[in-house]
């Protein structure tokens, strides 16, 4: 691409940067900005459930009842579209797929750019809708029409920042899907390709097929709202006691079809790169290779295939057939048995190793159990027997919260402890590290476990008051301060991470940094820490071997790097 | 297993209700199974594979096929509770019960916020709606009182039913989505407007034998209630109905009673009328 | 380092880059106009008074007219391609320039339909059958601008890099032409959907 040894301006070099090293840290950064506005919408949600109308202490105001509304669904959506899919696919991705396969760059940089480039533009836009009248999009983040349809100018906004989304999505996954197709270092074949590429390859196959038919729902939505169709819109409604100006005959249902198909897939976004992670790093520090390899590979790739067809077990209740509800009910379970595989795969893979408990390897491991807890919580969700009770109860809360926010959250944070080095070539504190971890660990736990609970208790979710004033819910409804108290916590016990962070950045570099701290035999650490310039490797590496080569009986070390010639060292 | 699930969920006071819960009950077992087995594999393995315990790691790991088994096992199960109960289970909830089966028949038509209810009346024929007829003051779902619709009774957020018969509830909506929720009877339908959606149960305690149990709990006084389930605008979280389960006698009685003010009402709106 | 395989070809996949990136852009394109059409057939099925709605107020002869001009703009671009691969710039200005002119030339026929429908007071709102002709035609409209766009580049300023790197071009108006071709296709499943059946 472009000469390494040319000057750049500095526009070229930080702003609008071709090279995927800047991308990924530019998505890294704002994406952690996101996911901390999203966390702190959701610390002032808490206070009004803990304590329904009482002021927010400092701010002084009281969370009305519609800016709940508002929060919860810029919560979602924050969290889902611009938080975790831009760090996990964004960031990661983008920085470490070409370093994984060994290529120079992603495979068309203008278009990683743009793609970037879109993501901010359509996060800028959702967020304008705080500042308009009647505040940001307050239909949650499923949006289900008609209540989006007659919502406030905040849909409209959201419904355009989240076609800007998809059109970032588009260009990043084609990107991803690219290069590792066509940029793979020479000798790395199909069954050498670490894990964690494959776990980007499928979910880059899911957000290029999944999202278009949102795109597509988005642009009805947006027709309903502002050219007055009824695509959305049933006949005869009336809202607020007067007739509507919609001519009718459109279908509710269609939105929630059109909207699952992509949402459904989408859950897989969030975590099939956070296993891909927890994988790499569980096989770094058991010094051993990932036991089922092809077992693991074939489960995710499964698991992109069936993730298609499993969209409506969230409409069980919306008077579907019986032969509807069976079919989906039967693909859900089906799709839960890849993921007992890789969750075995990764759990068995510990045997036999020499374990280290550094701060990654932490969070790797008690992601687990975490996601184990929120992946079984989904099976009695996916028989519409037992869901007509959970359904859109805090139980459901409780099942998608433990496999994103200990799970795929934590393979997030496993994930910066572990390449930070590689990023920036300093290591984060271990002390640090260790308190970050230990507090997340018990107060995610403290929010999210009660919440299974109430949800058998049939509290609703998505109530401004946290249900106080049902009788269901009374028996149930004082662990909300806790929960709120564990949530606050949660957050103070980020600081430590934050700090760490800044310390080490302004830390001064040794002089002579191990470019390959963790001794891993995977091909980002063939190059230096942080890697030189555009172009990232010295000279294009050749790959002799499978990505988890480590304590092969009779060679020297105990890790075998994939680029290292055979009898070399 | 089911007995622990059931002491935090509401009081079952429906006849087909068990069958939602039993299921659940079933695989909350297979849950506690599979976490507490791998659980105690998990930790059982960090404690002796520690590096300081075992400084050399092997090449090669486990190389028993235990884990196909477990896997098989998952299958198994999981085909199991489908075939024998999850599918069976559904349809006998969802199965659409005969005319002559159902004893009674009641619409319900949610709206921003609250929950219309509307009896067939003596006739037992539901009269016809119309969006020309409604007015949010005296006739929220645009009832035609002419025809069938002479003698329906119309409610806003009170329900009345009698306990042990089979009972047929059309969910239908005016404005957005609701969610009709009766956490007790273990039902739950969301309400889309442009459908009308038939569900069915039978309760078994009456509100009085209802208030009796829950003396003592924190639910004390508090009978049932129509929660919703669905965002469905600013005040969704206070969209809140309650039903009251009669004997048959009472139910009858107010029937009657409904029947009587209709009445009254009746003549004194068409008097002001004309 | 150079980014491989921009031109030539990778062994093992056969493929260059932009060839791949295209292929996976349909892919994506056919989910959206999959999309489309199943919320048409959706939308179609479960409204009883979807015969109404006054489908055959639609102009068949002006469509059908449409039809072949894109048909025609969709030879001109293999043509072009075509010149290319004989090194016939000429010749590649000719076609890419009688593309141009069709895909014109389909927009303006396609602005003539449009507004007599909007003389006659038929809106998107009127309807849920012309929410769906607007919508869906519109959204291919806006295909064919992108296409317009493209290939107004490569007709005009792009045709630069054919005197530095002629291999590299011509995968371009073969990526180009690809797109195009989609575009076509699409329209010719819209014009039955819509206008005949
Ligand atoms: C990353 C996100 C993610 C993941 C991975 C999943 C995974 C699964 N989800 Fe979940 N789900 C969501 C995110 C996710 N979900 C979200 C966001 C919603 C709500 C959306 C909304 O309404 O707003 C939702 C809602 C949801 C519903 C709808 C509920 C309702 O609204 O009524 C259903 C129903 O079938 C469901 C089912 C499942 C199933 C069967 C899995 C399976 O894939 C899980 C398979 C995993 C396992 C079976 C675990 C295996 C465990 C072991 C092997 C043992 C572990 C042992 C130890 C831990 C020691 N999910
Ligand atoms: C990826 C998705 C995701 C994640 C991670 C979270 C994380 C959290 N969520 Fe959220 N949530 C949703 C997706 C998510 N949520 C969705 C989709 C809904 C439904 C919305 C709807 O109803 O429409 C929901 C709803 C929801 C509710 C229910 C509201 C209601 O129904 O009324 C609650 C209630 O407590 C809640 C709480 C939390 C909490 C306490 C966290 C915590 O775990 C947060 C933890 C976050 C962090 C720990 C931040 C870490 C980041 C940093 C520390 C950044 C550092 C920065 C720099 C270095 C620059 N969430
Ligand atoms: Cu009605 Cu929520
Ligand atoms: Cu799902």
């Amino acid at each position: 691409m472009t000469d390494t040894h040319h000057k750049e301006s500095f526009w070229r070099k930080y702003i609008f940067s071709i090279d995927h090293k800047v991308i990924g840290i530019q998505y890294g950064i704002m994406s952690l900005l996101f996911l901390l506005l999203g966390f702190g919408l959701m610390l002032v949600m808490r206070w009004q459930l803990a304590y329904p109308d009482q002021p927010l202490p400092l701010l002084g105001w009281r969370l009305s009842p519609d800016m709940y509304n508002s929060f919860g669904a810029m919560h979602g959506t924050i969290m889902i579209f611009l938080g975790v899919v831009p760090v996990i696919t964004g960031a990661f991705g983008n920085y470490l797929v070409p370093l994984q396969v060994g290529a120079c760059d992603m495979a068309f940089p203008k278009l990683n750019m743009a793609s970037f480039w879109c993501y901010f533009v359509g996060g800028i836009v959702m967020l304008s809708g705080f500042l308009l009248p009647g505040g940001a999009a307050s239909s949650g983040w499923t949006s289900y029409p008609p209540l989006s349809v007659v919502a406030t100018t905040g849909q409209t906004v959201w419904l355009i920042g989240m076609v800007f989304l998809i059109t970032s999505s588009l260009l990043g996954s084609s990107n991803i899907i690219v290069t590792i197709v066509q940029l793979r270092a020479p000798g790395l074949t199909w069954m050498r390709l670490p894990f964690f590429i494959w776990a980007q390859f499928v979910t880059a196959f899911l957000l290029l097929l999944a999202f278009p038919p949102l795109e597509a729902a988005a642009i009805f939505q947006l027709m309903d709202r502002l050219a007055g169709t009824s695509f959305f819109m049933p006949s005869g409604l009336i809202v607020g006691g007067a007739a509507t100006d919609w001519a009718g005959g459109g279908s509710p249902l269609l939105w929630q079809h059109l909207f699952w198909f992509l949402a459904h897939p989408e859950v897989y976004v969030l975590i099939l790169p956070a296993l891909g992670t927890v994988g790499e790093i569980i096989a770094n520090n058991t010094r051993r290779p990932l036991w089922g390899y092809k077992s693991l590979v074939y489960s995710v790739i499964f698991l992109g295939f069936m993730s298609f067809i499993v969209w409506a077990h969230h409409m069980f209740l919306t008077g579907m057939g019986q032969t509807m509800s069976m079919f989906f009910s039967v693909t859900t379970m089906i799709i839960s048995v890849p993921s007992v595989v890789i969750l075995s795969c990764l759990f068995i893979s510990l045997w036999g190793g020499s374990i280290r408990f550094n701060t990654p390897m932490l969070f790797a491991l008690s992601f687990l159990p975490m996601f184990g807890l929120g992946g079984l919580t989904g099976l009695p969700l996916g028989l519409p027997l037992s869901d007509i009770a959970l359904h859109d109860t805090y139980y459901v809360i409780s099942h998608f919260h433990y496999v994103v926010a200990p799970g795929t959250i934590f393979a997030i944070f496993a994930g910066i402890y572990y390449w930070f080095p590689k990023v920036t070539g300093k290591k984060l504190n271990e002390v640090l590290g260790k308190t970050h971890f230990l507090f997340s660990f018990i107060f995610m736990n403290g929010i999210f476990f009660p919440m299974l609970i109430q949800g058998l208790a049939g509290v609703s979710r998505r109530l401004a008051d946290g249900g106080q004033s049902y009788a269901h819910a009374q028996h149930v409804i004082h662990y909300n301060e806790f929960m709120s108290m564990s949530a606050w916590l949660l957050g103070l016990a980020q600081l430590p991470f934050i700090l760490n962070i800044i310390l080490t950045l302004i830390k001064k570099k040794d002089k002579v940094a191990d470019p390959n701290p963790w001794n891993s035999t995977t091909l980002e650490w063939a190059c230096p820490s942080p890697p030189i310039g555009h172009g990232n490797f010295e000279k294009e590496p050749v790959v002799y071997r499978g990505p988890y080569e480590y304590s092969v009986p009779g060679h020297k070390t105990d890790f075998s790097p994939q680029s290292e010639k055979l009898g070399e060292k | 297993m089911t007995e622990f699930l059931q002491s935090y969920m509401p009081i079952l006071a429906s006849e087909m209700g068990h069958l939602g819960d039993n299921l659940s009950g079933l695989v909350h077992w297979l849950m506690l199974v599979l976490f507490i087995g791998w659980g105690t594999f998990f930790i059982y393995t960090l404690i002796r594979f520690r590096s300081s315990n075992n400084p050399k790691a092997n090449y090669h790991g486990i190389t028993s096929h235990y884990s196909s088994y477990v896997e098989v096992g998952v299958v198994v199960f999981e085909a199991l509770l489908l075939i024998s109960f999850a599918i069976p289970g559904y349809a006998t909830v969802k199965y659409d019960k005969a005319l002559e089966e159902t004893q009674i028949e009641v619409r319900v038509i949610a709206q921003q916020f609250a929950w219309n209810i509307h009896y067939p009346g003596a006739d037992g024929k539901f009269g016809t709606t119309k969006i020309s007829l409604v007015d949010e003051e005296t006739n929220p779902i645009g009832l035609d009182r002419n025809g069938y619709g002479a003698d329906d009774i119309t409610t806003i957020n009170q329900l009345h039913l009698p306990v042990d018969k089979l009972i047929k509830l059309y969910i239908s909506s005016k404005d957005v989505i609701h969610g009709f929720a009766l956490p007790e009877m273990r039902l739950k339908q969301d309400a889309i407007p442009g459908m009308q959606v038939p569900i069915y149960f039978t309760p078994t305690i009456t509100s009085k034998d209802f208030l009796v149990k829950l003396e003592g709990t924190a639910r004390e006084g508090m009978g049932y209630e129509i929660a919703c389930a669905q965002l469905c605008g600013n005040s969704h979280y206070r969209m809140k109905g309650y039903m009251t389960i009669h004997t048959e006698k009472e139910y009858k009685d107010w029937l009657v009673e409904e029947a009587e003010y209709l009445d009254a009402e009746g003549e004194d709106d068409w008097d002001d009328e004309w | 380092m150079e980014i491989p395989y921009n031109e030539e070809l990778r062994p093992d996949t056969g493929l260059y880059n932009a060839k791949l990136g295209i292929w996976l852009f349909l892919a994506s394109e056919v989910m959206l106009f999959g999309g489309l059409f199943s919320a048409y057939i959706m939308l179609r099925l479960s409204d009883p008074n979807w015969a109404s709605y006054g489908q055959d107020a639609l102009n068949v002869p002006l469509a059908t007219l449409n039809t072949t001009v894109l048909i025609t703009s969709s030879i001109t671009m293999v043509m072009s391609w075509v010149s290319l691969k004989l090194n016939d710039v000429k010749k590649y200005k000719l076609y890419m320039g009688l593309t141009l002119l069709c895909s014109f030339g389909f927009l303006i026929i396609k602005y003539i339909e449009y507004s007599s429908k909007f003389s006659h007071g038929l809106f998107p709102s009127t309807n849920n059958f012309l929410a769906v002709y607007f919508v869906l035609t519109g959204l291919h409209m806006l295909h064919v601008i992108g296409g317009i766009v493209v290939n107004g580049y490569f007709f005009g300023p792009g045709l630069k890099m054919w005197n530095t790197e002629p291999e590299r071009f011509t995968n371009r108006i073969e990526v180009a032409g690809l797109y195009w071709h989609f575009v076509d296709l699409v329209w010719i499943f819209l014009f039955p959907a819509l206008y005949l059946l």
